[in-house]
This record gives structure tokens, C-alpha cells and sequence, in this order.
């Protein structure tokens, strides 16, 4: 049979009625509904490798858009071409942690092996380069997404065997390992990616009962379960922190002819995997926690986000829902009870950090471009399509699971006061055993460096480049919500890496999450960038250091969404804690010429074209 | 009735149940700065030039509920120095050349940088990029170089007139106004639409062909008194 | 007892039209008043090439579009205790950085260059050849406003500021006084 993907020539020109009845047919699969735009535009990308102008008119015309609309959420998703891509796309990972553990050569071997550079296709069409954000494989870098599948702890030799092989024909699958379509989605699953579960904790790791939590929440009113969920002092596992209960009660109050419930899978703040390895070893549980929250709540539609990094889990999250469907643990009357219907469908992101913000989490689950909302209204209240919804993460509905079936004494009695319970913690850098850590909440970074071998750390990253960067001196701090809270990203750095190429990558990382809406995250963020460089190029001034503090308060007093208000942490934690990476990159200017002005650069094209040197400024004019 | 009263800097405004900060401000004669706001269309919160502290926290005016007793805080020197800085941004982010401009004197961006005193150095770079022309459309040029992504005409065209000839695209720093076809002429855009219409492009960039400065210096919407008097003059004192 | 020297002041139009030099002497017969008070040192109103002394003041119009304006701006900024850009040029490079925006090729300074020269729609070029005698200053890769290239301490806007404007700085400035512009004396045109 016709492989879909291989068998359509990219469409370069205008309209064709064949490539139009086919859009047509795979918008008429998502019922022409402009809310699936993003499924929608997957299975175009998918067919065709892009999304063309006239394929934008075809979905614009079934599903009454205008094109310019189509137009606007295939140019926001990074996974979404606007031109040509090759049959396979190769995306390698350009994180920091990536590029300190060797990356750059691995890149060097596939543009070698390929014959082309980075953003471009090989002539034959057969294989288009890439580099991405974080990919979640932070504790097997260097990683790369090959079409569908990932490839970890990648080294040049490998790039040139995976390029030849992508050149001769091979599918990305056959890269993994022999037999690698025959294998069950778990199986898949982790022979691409090693879990690296380094401690498993009680609550989440340690064995688990199957549906211990919903047979019990089955037993009880909607109204008991608030009050578990609350009193276990549960509180949001993606960095926020926000009560579970409390949200789920603002949802439960709010009258409306449904409710949602959102898991937020999209796992995207640099240094994050352990979402991940819960959707592999936990997906169950996970779901059960969904369904927990949809019938607290009274919710009868359930969606799971996963992050468009994460694609290589789809085929083990659709048999985990086919599973519990067919068991009668989704669908209508869940384990008999008349009356709670509540299913799930699993939506697909496309390359956007930003979507990991509960309010464009939503929007993309809409068909927008991944845009937070204006709140008020909060989800909670109006949310998805305007009704309640409940988003939450991963490990969130994972540990509500656990609490239905053991209690919320059992669940409040582990960690500190105000951040009760265990949490996993994803621990990468320059450690001898990066990976998942689930412990209780309270322990020093001291402690999980030790327990990492991050011994020799000079710095540690303590949530992502969204959180905060601490010295030696500040390693008997806790990790807890009131002291260095994190949704588990802790990145460790030794004394060899060079804090401003680490602060001037978290930068350039925000400028490229940046959704644009408002002025000061989306011109404000290209400004930091450009002033770090200028730190990193020795042409500062101890101006320049109010100014990075200056601009940083700007942009975190008037941005609209969280990427705005934390982008500038990277440079405040940084100056913080440790000031001297900055003043010793400071030169005075007392003739107040300044030094980013170089005339020799400036002059350079000039010369070339005239063919003759400077009468200014070029000492040996008469040369 | 459902009214009630909070501040702003001090001063009592009433207020109905729904109405915004800046929509109770304007009725009290309180001008609070904005640009991506305008009467008539829906609230768009994206410029962040309307920012007032309410509450103690920093929030869009213009789609930030009212609620009684709530303290505001607008002409500060901080909040001015806020605003200043986004609209240095927006000057910096495109090629905002003002003496060639057709809208020079009659520019709101211009004179909200009149407004909030934006004449000292600044260290934002000029990002400088490079955007093209379109004046395809026999009626209108769009010269998007002066764009602040507002998004009035996206609003105006879609909710007004009906048809969507505006949209955004891109993400992040790339994001930008485009048209829905080719290009302006592909599109079904009308030089009568109200999205074209003076009231809706606050800057330069939907041009009406043929009108360009046809009102001279000295006779120009800003060239007398400042931007947000009109709503100013409302207030008794 | 000796007079209290006069202030010095020295001016300069960089990559510009003149028009705001036309500005100042729009100040009209309070230019004879102010000249109890000021010495023009290096200025095209006085035709002094180099700076004779250290000035007090140095006025500048234009931005830098090539490496000569680049040399003066700087010996002005070694000569002037405080710098004024004054117009829009100065400030923002004004109508000369245009071409800053609107080059969209690899190679946007030749492309400069040829259109301007030989390509263009009006230009008439038989030799079809650009100028390029050494006593040309080289282009610069874009325009700089001054701000870029020196440190600049007051700005003062318009294109031209009318001669209103540019005497009240200046006396503010001579008395020490200076703190800032009202709005209605802030244009961008």
C-alpha cells in the first residue's frame, strides 16, 4: 500500500484540485471544525511535508476560515513548515546542557554526512535539517528527533551512520533498533528513551495499585473528593504551585452545561523530563487521575496536550485511553456508574514552550496559534470553548490518584509545611547520574547533588531558566515552593561552563518561545539578548549593568503571561548570585566613544567596494 | 442600579458592573494612555501602555474589571516611565521614520512619545527590519514598517465590516500583520471599509492613497495639545 | 575683576541637510543677545575648520553615514564637555537611514550604490560608473544616529526644532538649567 508520506511531490505551485479534494477529505476526518485546526494542520504537514498558501485556502474554505487565520496558526508551530520539507525531518536539540555535552560536533557530523547546513533539505528531498528547544532529553544529551522517533546520547560517528542510512531510504523507525515495528508501544517507548529513574520515591515510583484511587473516589461524593484533594495540601506539580483543590472547587462552583479537565503534558521549561517518564511507566495512573478530577468536578470531557517533542509516546498514550475505554474505565457510565461520562482525546502540540501556559494551552487545544488568555475570566471559570476547565499537570493528576486511594493524612505527612509530598525531580548537567529523583519536598540542593554526583557543581539551575540560578553558597537551600520551587528541572553546572554563554542561550530561548502578543515580552526579551551579547563580547559598561535590571523590571511588571514575568530570571539570578561573571566583562569608556561601535567593521564593505583603504583610519593609506 | 466607586490616584469613579478600569476612567474623564485599545472594538490587552497599578499589581487597564473600592494608580512617575519605555520599544522595533511620515502630526504613537517625554538617549537597540511595500490595492498602501501590531484593523475588519482582510502570523519577534491572500489587492479590502478608515490605523501604515498630507502643519489632530485631552476635558474639576 | 569668560560652542552638520543649522539662525535677533554670551569656535557659521579650544558646548545635525562624519563626531566628543544632537537625523538618523530599512539584498551597500548611481529611474550616468576618488569618505555599512557611535547628553527633536526650541535649550544649558522639554515643544517632524 502506498505510504502517504513518500508518495506526494510537494506542491510548489497554486491551487490543484487533487491536493485540494485530498486537504478537503482530511479536514472532513476532523469534521471541518475549526476548533481540530491543529490536528488538521498535522495530518496536511504529514501528507504533503508543508503547508502551502493553497493549502491554506483548502482549509480555510472547509472550515470557514479566512486563510489568513489558517495562515496565523501554521506560522506560530515550530513543527509546521512553510516551505518544503524533506520526507524526514531531523531536529536536533540546541539546549545549553545539549551543546555542553557535545552537540555541536554531532550537528557538524550531519550537515557533513547530509552535505547541507542547518534550515535547509538535501537535493533528493529525502531529509531536512532542524534544531529545536529542549526536547525533554536533557539527561541523554546530545538528542535529536528523527521524524516520529528520538535518538539519544548521539555522537558524530552516529550522525553520519543515521544521514547515510536517511539517505539511502531507511524510515527514521529502522534507526532505533531491529525489530523496532514489531515491538509493543511501551517497548518502543523505552527502547528509544531510558527512564534513568534513579530513586523512586512512595507515591509515584514505588509500585502502584491499578484504579486504587478512582475505585475509592467512585465511593464517595464529588464533594468528599474537593475535600481530600484539599486537604492533602496537594499543589500543582508544573511550577506554579497553585492548590488542586482550590482550582478544582472555582471549576465545581462554576455553573455551566459542561466542564473540562485538561491534562498539561506539554513538559517544554528546559531541564523538565519527568513528565515524560511518567507517561511511560504511569500513563494509568495519569488517567486515572484525569477521570479523579472529571468526576469531582463534573466534567465530561477530558483532553491530554502532549507536547509535539513528545510524539514518539503517542502510540503508547492512544493504547493506554483504547485500553481503558475498552475496560470501561472511559467512556460512558465509567465502571457502571449511570451518569459519568467522561472521555479523553489526545491532542498533539507542534513545537511551542509557550503552550505549557494554561491559558495558550487552551488556545491550541481551540485551533489557535498558542496565545495566553486575558484574565480574568481564569479557566477555572471560563476556560476551553468558554466553559470550566481544569488544567493540570502530569504528575499533579498522577499524585491525586494516590491520595484518593491512601488518604490525604498519608499524602500531607511527607515533605515540609506548605509543600506537602513527594516530587520528581529531573536532575541533568554535569552530573554522574542525571535523572529522575522523586523525594520528598524539603531537601537541599546539597543533598540532591550528592545523591546526583553533582559534587563538583559551581552553579545549579533550580527551575529552568523560569527559576533561579544559585552558587556553592547557596546549596543548603530546600526545595520547596517557599525557598527554590521548581516543576522539577534542577540543571547542575560545573566550575568549567561559562555563565554568560549559559544566561545568553536561556535568552535566545525566550525570544524564540515568545508568543508576540505583547510589547514588552516580545521586543523587551530581544533587547536582553542583545545586552548579554554585548557582556559577551567585552564591550559593557557599568551602565549597561542598571540597564540589564533596568529593562528587566520593565518587562516583568507590564508582561501579560508568566514566560514575560520570569524571562528576565536568567540575568537577575545571575547578577544576584554571581556578579563578578558581569564586572569582569566590564570595560570603562572615559572618552565616552562607544565600544560597540567598530569602524573598522563599519567601514569594511566600503573598502571592498572601492577597492582602497581608509585616508582615516587605514595607517598605510599609500598600501 | 450595580454601580459602584473606586480610585484613581486619589480621585472617586464610578462605575457599572462590567465595565473596565479604562472604560470607567474614560466615562470620568481619566485618561489613561493606550494604543491597541479603541472604542468600539473588542479589548485586546497587547500594547501595555494602558498598565496602572490596581490593587498593587500591574494590570492592563483596558481589560482589568473594575471592582469597588479598588485603588489605582495612573499618573505616577514610575507607571509614565513604564509606558515611555514600551513605546520606545515599539519605536525601536520597526523603521518609525516620522519626517517623511503621512501620518506625522495626526500619529497617535507619535503623540503618545510627545505624551510620556520620549527625547533622552535610550540603550534599546533599533532592530531594523526589513519589510516590504505593499501597495498592490488601486485604493490603499499598507506600509508595515510603521506597524505596532495593534491589531485595531484586524478587529475592525473582522467585527465591523464582516470580512477578515487582516490577520496576524509569525511568533514572538516575527510576528507581524498580513494579509488574507497574495496581497492587498488579492483580498477584498475597500478604501471604505471602517478597518481603512482614519480613526482605526493609529500610526502610518494603512495609507489612503491620495490623502497624504493633505493637512498642513499647525492643523493636524496633535500639532495643538496633547493625546487624551479630549477625554481629559470631560473631567470637571 | 575680570569678565566671566563666554561660553564656547562649536556645530557641525554631519550627514545632514543644513536645515537645522537654517533653525538656529531662525532664532532671529535673539541670536544678537546670545552672541553677548557665546563664542562660536569650529562651525559652518563661522567657517573655523578645527576646534582653536576645548568647547563648552558642541551642537551637532546628522547622523553618520560615512567614516569623515564618524572623525569629527569623535574630535567633537574629545573637544565638548557636553554633546547635543540636535534634530532628527542626529538623533535617530533621520531620512539618511532609510537606507538602513529598505535594502533588502546580501550586499545592501552596493546595492545602495548602484541604484544611486547607475540603475536608479532618474539617473543619467553615461559612464555608468560610481564615484570613488580617494578624497571620498567611505560609506559606512548603515547610518548611525550619534547616540551609536558616541555618547550624546542632550537631544533635541524635531526635523527642523524650531528656532524657539533650540534658543531656549541652549540658554538652559549656558545656565545651567537644562531639565527637559514641555510636550508641546516635543515634534518628530
Amino acid at each position: 500500500m502506498a505510504d502517504p508520506s513518500t508518495d506526494a511531490i510537494p506542491n510548489v505551485a497554486g491551487p490543484d484540485p487533487a491536493q485540494d479534494a485530498a486537504i478537503r477529505e482530511i479536514c472532513a476526518r476532523h469534521g471541518d471544525d475549526p476548533h481540530r485546526m491543529m490536528d488538521i494542520l498535522h495530518d496536511v504537514q504529514a501528507r504533503f511535508r508543508w503547508i502551502s498558501p493553497a493549502s491554506m485556502e483548502s482549509v480555510a474554505a472547509a472550515t470557514g476560515l479566512t486563510r489568513v487565520a489558517v495562515e496565523g496558526v501554521a506560522s506560530f508551530y515550530a513543527f509546521f513548515a512553510l516551505s518544503p520539507k524533506g520526507r524526514v525531518t531531523i531536529r536536533v536539540c540546541d539546549d545549553i546542557i545539549d551543546r555542553f555535552a557535545g552537540m555541536p560536533a554531532v550537528r557538524a557530523a550531519f550537515e557533513a554526512a547530509l552535505g547541507i547546513g542547518l534550515g535547509s533539505t538535501t537535493e533528493c528531498g529525502a531529509v531536512s535539517l532542524e534544531e529545536t528547544p529542549c526536547i525533554g532529553l536533557c539527561d541523554q544529551a546530545p538528542a535529536a528527533m528523527v521524524g516520529d522517533v528520538v535518538l539519544t546520547r548521539l555522537t558524530p560517528e552516529r550522525a553520519k551512520e543515521v544521514a547515510r542510512a536517511l539517505l539511502a531510504g531507511a524510515r527514521p523507525e529502522e534507526l532505533v533498533c531491529d525489530g523496532f515495528d514489531g515491538l509493543a508501544p511501551h517497548a518502543k517507548a523505552t527502547r528509544q528513551v531510558a527512564n534513568n529513574i534513579r530513586l523512586a520515591g512512595n507515591v509515584l515510583l514505588a509500585p502502584v495499585p491499578d484504579e486504587a484511587g478512582l475505585r475509592r473516589t467512585m465511593a464517595i461524593d464529588p464533594a468528599a473528593i474537593l475535600d481530600t484533594v484539599e486537604a492533602s495540601g496537594l499543589r500543582g506539580c508544573g511550577g506554579a504551585g497553585f492548590s488542586t483543590g482550590r482550582k478544582w472547587r472555582f471549576a465545581a462552583a462554576t455553573q455551566a452545561p459542561r466542564r473540562v479537565v485538561i491534562c498539561n503534558a506539554d513538559e517544554g521549561e528546559p531541564g523538565t523530563f519527568k513528565d515524560r517518564v511518567l507517561l511511560t511507566e504511569r500513563p494509568h495512573l495519569l488517567i486515572e487521575g484525569m477521570t479523579v478530577a472529571a468526576r469531582a468536578v463534573g466534567a465530561s470531557e477530558g483532553i491530554l496536550y502532549l507536547r509535539g517533542e513528545y510524539a514518539y509516546l503517542r502510540p503508547l498514550i492512544d493504547e493506554v485511553l483504547e485500553d481503558r475505554r475498552a475496560r470501561g474505565l472511559l467512556g460512558r457510565s465509567i465502571l457502571g456508574a449511570e451518569g459519568f461520562d467522561f472521555d479523553i482525546r489526545l491532542q498533539m502540540g507542534a513545537g511551542a514552550y509557550i503552550c505549557g501556559e494554561e491559558g495558550a494551552l487552551i488556545s491550541s487545544c481551540e485551533g489557535l496559534p498558542g496565545e495566553p488568555k486575558t484574565r480574568p475570566p481564569f479557566p477555572v471559570t471560563q476556560g476551553y470553548l468558554g466553559l470550566p476547565t481544569v488544567v493540570n499537570n502530569v504528575e499533579t493528576f498522577c499524585h491525586v490518584a494516590r491520595i484518593l486511594d491512601r488518604g490525604a493524612d498519608w499524602f500531607r505527612a511527607m515533605g515540609t509545611g506548605g509543600s506537602h509530598g513527594t516530587k520528581l525531580f529531573s536532575v541533568s548537567g554535569d552530573c554522574a547520574r542525571p535523572g529522575i529523583y522523586e523525594l520528598p519536598y524539603g531537601h537541599s540542593v546539597a543533598e540532591l547533588l550528592e545523591m546526583s554526583g553533582g559534587e563538583d557543581a559551581a552553579a545549579v539551575l533550580v527551575g529552568g531558566p523560569s527559576g533561579t540560578m544559585i552558587g556553592r553558597d547557596a546549596f543548603d537551600r530546600h526545595l520547596t515552593f517557599d525557598d527554590l520551587a521548581t516543576g522539577g528541572a534542577v540543571i547542575v553546572f560545573d566550575g568549567s561552563r561559562n555563565i554568560l554563554e549559559i544566561v545568553e542561550y536561556y535568552m535566545s530561548f525566550f525570544v524564540h518561545e515568545s508568543c508576540g502578543y505583547c510589547t514588552p515580552c516580545r521586543v523587551g526579551n530581544v533587547f536582553l539578548q542583545k545586552a548579554v551579547a554585548k557582556f559577551r563580547q567585552g564591550l559593557a559598561n557599568q551602565a549597561d549593568i542598571d540597564y540589564l535590571r533596568d529593562l528587566s523590571a520593565t518587562i516583568i511588571e507590564t508582561s501579560r503571561c508568566g514566560l514575560g514575568t520570569t524571562s528576565p530570571n536568567p540575568i537577575l539570578s545571575t547578577l544576584e548570585n554571581f556578579p563578578l561573571v558581569y564586572s569582569a566583562m566590564i570595560k570603562p569608556n572615559p572618552d565616552r566613544l562607544r565600544a560597540t561601535f567598530d569602524i573598522q567593521s563599519a567601514i569594511d564593505g566600503a573598502r571592498k567596494i572601492a577597492h582602497r583603504r581608509s585616508y582615516i583610519h587605514d595607517r598605510d593609506f599609500s598600501e | 442600579m450595580s454601580g459602584f466607586t473606586f480610585t484613581i490616584d486619589g480621585i472617586d469613579v464610578t462605575a457599572e458592573e462590567g465595565q473596565t478600569i479604562m472604560e470607567a476612567a474614560d466615562a470620568a474623564g481619566i485618561y489613561i494612555p493606550r494604543l491597541c485599545d479603541h472604542e468600539g472594538l473588542r479589548h485586546q490587552g497587547s500594547c501595555r501602555v494602558c498598565t496602572v497599578k490596581a490593587g498593587g499589581r500591574s494590570v492592563a487597564a483596558c481589560t482589568q474589571p473594575a471592582a469597588p473600592g479598588l485603588t489605582v494608580e495612573n499618573e505616577t512617575d514610575h507607571i509614565t516611565k513604564l509606558r515611555r519605555d514600551l513605546v520606545e520599544m515599539l519605536f525601536h522595533e520597526g523603521n518609525h521614520l516620522c519626517p517623511i511620515c503621512e501620518a506625522s502630526g495626526n500619529c497617535e504613537l507619535q503623540a503618545m512619545a510627545y505624551r510620556l517625554d520620549m527625547t533622552a538617549p535610550t540603550r534599546f537597540p533599533y532592530l531594523e527590519p526589513t519589510r516590504p511595500l505593499d501597495a498592490s490595492h488601486p485604493d490603499i498602501a499598507l506600509d508595515t514598517n510603521r506597524c505596532i501590531t495593534c491589531g485595531r484593523c484586524i478587529r475592525a475588519s473582522q467585527d465591523v465590516d464582516g470580512k477578515g482582510v487582516f490577520g496576524y502570523v509569525g511568533r514572538g519577534i516575527h510576528r507581524r500583520l498580513a494579509v488574507n491572500g497574495a496581497d492587498l489587492a488579492d483580498t477584498d479590502a475597500a478604501r471604505d471599509d471602517f478597518a481603512m478608515s482614519a480613526e482605526v490605523c493609529p500610526v502610518g501604515c494603512i495609507i489612503r492613497k491620495g490623502e497624504g498630507f493633505s493637512r498642513p502643519i499647525g492643523e493636524r489632530d496633535y500639532d495643538h495639545g496633547v493625546i487624551g485631552q479630549e477625554i481629559e476635558g470631560k473631567r470637571r474639576d | 575683576m575680570t569678565e566671566p569668560r563666554k561660553a564656547r560652542v562649536a556645530t557641525a552638520s554631519l550627514a545632514g541637510c543644513f536645515g537645522c543649522h537654517m533653525a538656529i539662525l531662525d532664532m532671529d535677533e535673539r541670536l544678537v543677545a546670545l552672541m553677548e554670551k557665546v563664542e562660536i569656535d569650529r562651525s559652518p557659521l563661522t567657517d573655523i575648520k578645527t576646534f582653536t579650544r576645548r568647547c563648552d558646548i558642541g551642537i551637532i545635525e546628522g547622523g553618520c553615514c560615512n567614516e569623515e562624519n564618524v572623525h569629527v563626531l569623535q574630535e567633537f566628543r574629545k573637544n565638548c564637555d557636553v554633546l547635543v544632537a540636535l534634530g532628527q537625523c542626529a538623533i535617530m538618523g533621520g531620512l539618511p537611514v532609510m537606507r538602513n530599512a529598505i535594502m533588502h539584498s546580501e550586499q545592501p551597500l552596493l546595492e545602495c550604490l548602484e541604484e544611486a548611481y547607475i540603475t536608479g529611474r532618474y539617473t543619467r550616468n553615461p559612464l555608468q560608473h560610481i564615484p570613488n576618488d580617494p578624497a571620498l569618505p567611505l560609506l559606512l555599512d548603515k547610518v548611525y544616529p550619534l547616540n551609536d557611535v558616541v555618547e550624546i547628553d542632550v537631544n533635541i527633536p524635531g526635523c527642523a526644532p524650531s528656532g524657539d526650541v533650540i534658543h531656549d535649550t541652549l540658554v538652559k544649558l549656558l545656565e545651567g538649567r537644562f531639565e527637559g522639554f514641555e510636550p508641546r515643544d516635543i515634534r518628530f517632524d
